[in-house]
């Protein structure tokens, strides 16, 4: 690493500030002044846009195992979804994912 | 009506939203925890390291910019890369506006720097399900969500710095973030149109995840977003 301190500072800082801008973009600007019915509807999707895409490549090509997919982080992360749909509760939704995750990591790890 | 004009937001809903804000705490502080050992591997100060969480409060873009620092990336293109991870946060913005847009600005100053994954999902799922919450109680259940989150979030932080590579690579803490963001967003696929945005979502951030990060999933959620409207446009008519 080449960063002197105060150009880590520097990141820091303008990250923070950069941050901070893009999550009071629109919430701080258009406050209560209506917004049109198809913009609504389009926000209405918004966690499920967006939270699948972001975990889809970290379940497929997972950082840890350099990028090769891995039949165990897959398996927890369709246990996770399917409890999650089936009982539509997120505590037993991650606790299903990490018992899939560690049970298989376990089972795995005996055959090596 | 007799009663006051002035709604006075209800302590009930604050609890409300700590409770419903503590089980994150076993997700969110493995994660902290890590950025912790990462930032001090990759040699930032303790000091350092706590702006990032304290100042950002935004993991994966943390990590995204000590990863880059650490490969001594140009300043600007370690701020492009990490800001672009967090564009993502503009549309949980906007999608809050209907919801909280007629707070005061000190409180929706105040819910923006809150505003992460967590903290945004769980209180836009309690917003959706009980339309007759007033403006106030709607930012105080968004506090109490944030509330047991945001101080774990920096101590753990503080932990992994102290920690450091004392943490075995068996406990594969990298897959406990997935796994939390799958199990928030799974509950929430309540229609087809839900469950359509959700594979379009999938679908164009892999067939993207060659473009630098963050850029892709931007048009991989607005995919998903115009996918999800029009299906629901369709299924309203059909229903007509």
């Amino acid at each position: 690493m080449t960063y002197s301190a105060a150009e880590i500072w520097m990141v820091i800082a303008l990250l923070g500030v950069g941050t901070f801008l893009i999550r009071f973009s629109f919430l701080g600007l258009i406050g209560d002044r209506p917004m049109p019915p198809f913009v609504l509807r389009l926000l209405r999707f918004t966690p499920v846009a967006v939270l699948p895409g972001m975990v889809a490549p970290l379940v497929l090509w997972p950082a840890a195992t350099g990028g090769q997919p891995d039949i165990v982080r897959i398996l927890a992360a369709l246990a996770t979804v399917g409890v999650g749909l089936w009982t539509r509760n997120v505590l037993w939704a991650v606790f299903a994912g990490v018992a899939a995750l560690y049970v298989g990591l376990a089972v795995t790890g005996l055959q090596l | 009506m007799a009663t006051s004009t002035v709604k006075k937001a209800s302590k009930s809903a604050y609890w409300a939203g700590v409770r419903d804000g503590v089980p994150f705490i076993f997700v969110a502080g493995p994660f902290a925890l890590l950025f912790g050992v990462i930032a001090t591997d990759a040699g930032l100060t303790i000091g350092q390291a706590m702006g990032f969480s304290i100042l950002v409060i935004a993991g994966a873009s943390q990590f995204a910019a000590v990863q880059m620092i650490t490969e001594n990336a140009g300043i600007a293109f370690v701020l492009m890369a990490a800001l672009a991870v967090n564009l993502r946060m503009a549309m949980y913005s906007a999608s809050l506006v209907p919801f909280l847009g007629s707070a005061p600005m000190w409180q929706r100053a105040l819910v923006s720097y809150l505003n992460f994954d967590q903290t945004y999902i769980t209180s836009i799922a309690r917003y959706e399900a009980r339309p007759e919450m007033t403006v106030p109680d709607r930012v105080m259940y968004f506090l109490g969500v944030a509330s047991p989150i945001t101080p774990l979030w920096v101590i753990m932080t503080l932990v992994g710095i102290l920690a450091g590579t004392a943490i075995p690579e068996a406990w594969a803490l990298d897959f406990i973030m997935p796994i939390m963001f799958l199990a928030m967003v799974a509950p929430m696929l309540k229609s087809l149109a839900h469950v359509a945005a959700a594979i379009a979502s999938v679908i164009v951030a892999l067939l993207l995840v060659g473009l630098p990060s963050g850029t892709g999933l931007l048009v991989a959620a607005g995919v998903a977003m115009l996918t999800g409207a029009a299906v629901e446009t369709w299924m309203e008519k059909r229903a007509a």
